[in-house]
């Protein structure tokens, strides 16, 4: 009896330590599909498909990992949903199609590019009311936050800027000029600079975060590929800050940059026309929305190889991961 | 003349009606060695034929898989879980490109063996004939596999880089293919008998069998453009030996791929062994023609 009960302490002991560290949802918005697809972080298989509303493009998860904002542009409102039931909670103001949104580290304040109005609007997550909109350049979309929350970065596609808005004053307090048509701003992780994509233009600019000067370019060569073809989009940077992710739209290919030389190391293979990114929690993975293929791709960060493609919904446009540890 | 041929031939049936009914594992060992050894020997004779062998796929991948990098399309079919270069596609399809010109070959070498007399030398070992047979087309074999990990190391280079225990699970498909492909040319070998005759088989085997199959496109791409070509292809035994090498590149197991080829092999190795019995083979027909 003894024995039995010592080895099913052991079995037991074995089968925990075979569960993954981390366990996180994935969830997609499908631009054409109107839903949002969640896959598991085990298998990486889809295990539920929610509708949202029209045209879901940005997505975003709230840092405790409860809530999921999704930008329905169509609908002209963002929406909140429980990443836990995929319930519908709430609906938030934004301006009229609203394309891409940020949340503050502390959780407290969204921050949404509105395209069709040159507006950023800010809104208390608190109490779901606007608190603010702040004219930006025409076709707002890239929104990216420093990691101490206090500046916010908007890209404007026509303008072709960097709008940097301080969270304090809600005002803009730089514009640095990039290349054609940018899309997205990634901070690093330690706060110093921020990538800016620029799909028309085909290069990301590295800006440093203190002086607002461009101090690097970076540009993309493909053996095989048109340089038209390489638009850059999507753009992550690992947590240590030692290498960013760069989505080339129709170039079907993820760049990957070492963040401190800016030297282009590898082009994955993904899906075709990759749009968005996203890390898992312990970014050991990230993942690519493929907009014309219908699926996404999962990088295997440390290796920097493709393990997995996987269908999703129509037109995936938005990545986010959610934590439900 | 005819007459005298005749005689010697029922003495040598006689001869092997009155064969002992089995020998001791060394004999047959010796036998074996000895083939394998002769097959070695030849081998490294002709380091042409070996650097030959490696330039044609080699061409395929650096040169004819570069052009179509971007043209054939983007989908995933199994055992690939996600999007690949038509340099990994291909390379299986050029694995079995080796295997199979190695095992036709081999079986050339049979003809010349034969029309130069050599074959006389091997045929009269008094062990069964189909040990003979199947000795010489694990040499061969062999031959073709050490090509093909030769070939592997190569693409590497190449960023054509399977997971390393792949390059151990596709061992099995390589003798299975190699075995199935060579006991075809065996076959073929027994068929002709001269060596200019067999240049023209092997334009219509090697090259239909080629084209016709999953090694230069996936089966899907096949269908859109020819439903007939697809049915062709399916029944090509060279298809499901492609795809059994592939699978197993990936460490996967392709079921069906491996009964086919299984099948055929016996089926071709079978009649093979029967075609070189010298009492009721084709060899047998020739010569009394």
């Amino acid at each position: 009896m003894k024995n039995l009960l010592v080895s099913s302490a052991i079995a037991g002991a074995l089968m925990l330590a075979g569960t993954p560290a981390f366990a996180y949802k994935i969830f997609v918005s499908n631009e054409r599909g109107n839903d949002i697809t969640v896959l598991d972080s085990e298998n990486f298989e889809v295990i539920d498909t929610f509708d949202v509303g029209q045209r879901p493009r940005g997505i975003a998860v709230s840092p405790d990992g409860k809530s999921l904002y999704v930008c329905t542009s169509d609908d002209d409102i963002i929406k909140e949903f429980s990443t836990e039931t995929y319930e519908f909670i709430r609906t938030l103001p934004s301006g009229p199609d609203p394309e891409l949104l940020v949340v503050s580290p502390d959780g407290t304040r969204l921050y949404a590019a509105n395209e069709d109005d040159n507006l950023v609007t800010i809104i208390n997550l608190e109490t779901g009311a606007r608190v603010v909109e702040v004219p930006v350049g025409v076709e707002p979309e890239g929104m990216g936050i420093s990691p101490d929350g206090q500046t916010v970065v908007n890209t404007s596609e026509t303008t072709n800027m960097a709008h940097f808005i301080d969270k304090d004053s809600q005002q803009i307090t730089a514009n640095v000029l990039v290349d054609s048509r940018p899309r997205f701003a990634q901070y690093k992780a330690d706060g110093s600079e921020i990538w800016v994509s620029a799909e028309i233009g085909g290069t990301v600019s590295v800006i440093d975060a203190e002086s607002k000067q461009i101090k690097e370019k970076i540009t993309f060569e493909i053996q095989g590929i048109r340089s038209e073809a390489i638009q850059p989009v999507g753009v992550r940077i690992t947590p240590d800050d030692a290498k960013a992710y760069v989505a080339l739209g129709p170039a079907n290919r993820v760049a990957v940059v070492d963040a401190n030389t800016y030297e282009v190391l590898d082009y994955l293979l993904v899906g075709q026309r990759v749009w968005q990114l996203a890390f898992s929690p312990d970014a050991e993975h990230l993942f690519t929305t493929n907009g014309i293929s219908n699926d996404i791709s999962i990088v295997d960060v440390s290796e920097d190889e493709v393990i997995k493609s996987v269908q999703v919904g129509q037109q995936p446009w938005g990545v986010a991961v959610a934590d439900v540890d | 003349m005819s007459e005298a041929v005749s005689t010697e031939r029922s003495a040598t049936n006689k001869a092997l009606d009155n064969e002992p009914s089995g020998f001791s594992g060394k004999a047959y060992a010796i036998c074996a060695g000895g083939i394998i050894w002769r097959e070695a020997l030849r081998f490294l004779h002709q380091r042409e034929r070996f650097v030959s062998a490696l330039v044609r796929p080699l061409l395929w991948l650096f040169i004819f898989a570069a052009g179509f990098r971007q043209v054939l399309g983007v989908s995933i079919v199994p055992p690939y879980q996600t999007y690949i270069l038509y340099e990994v596609y291909i390379t299986p399809g050029l694995i079995g490109m080796i295997l199979l010109f190695n095992g036709m070959q081999s079986s050339l070498s049979m003809v010349y063996d034969r029309e130069t007399g050599t074959m006389k030398t091997l045929l009269v070992s008094p062990l069964p004939r189909w040990y003979l047979l199947v000795s010489k087309l694990a040499a061969g074999v062999a031959v073709g596999i050490l090509q093909v990990y030769v070939f592997l190391a190569i693409a590497w280079f190449w960023d054509v880089q399977p997971n390393w225990i792949g390059y151990l699970y596709v061992l099995p498909a390589l003798i299975l293919t190699g075995l199935m492909l060579g006991s075809l040319g065996m076959l073929l070998s027994s068929l002709v008998q001269q060596l200019e005759n067999f240049a023209g088989i092997m334009n219509f085997v090697i090259f239909p069998m080629y084209f016709a199959s999953s090694a230069l496109y996936p089966l899907w791409r096949v269908q859109e453009s020819s439903p007939l070509l697809h049915t062709i292809c399916l029944f090509n035994p060279f298809t499901h030996a492609v795809e059994l090498v592939r699978f197993a590149l990936y460490q996967q197991f392709n079921l069906e791929a491996f009964l086919i080829v299984i099948g055929c092999t016996v089926f071709f190795l079978g009649a093979a062994i029967i075609a070189y019995d010298p009492a009721r083979g084709t060899i047998a027909r020739k010569k009394q023609g």
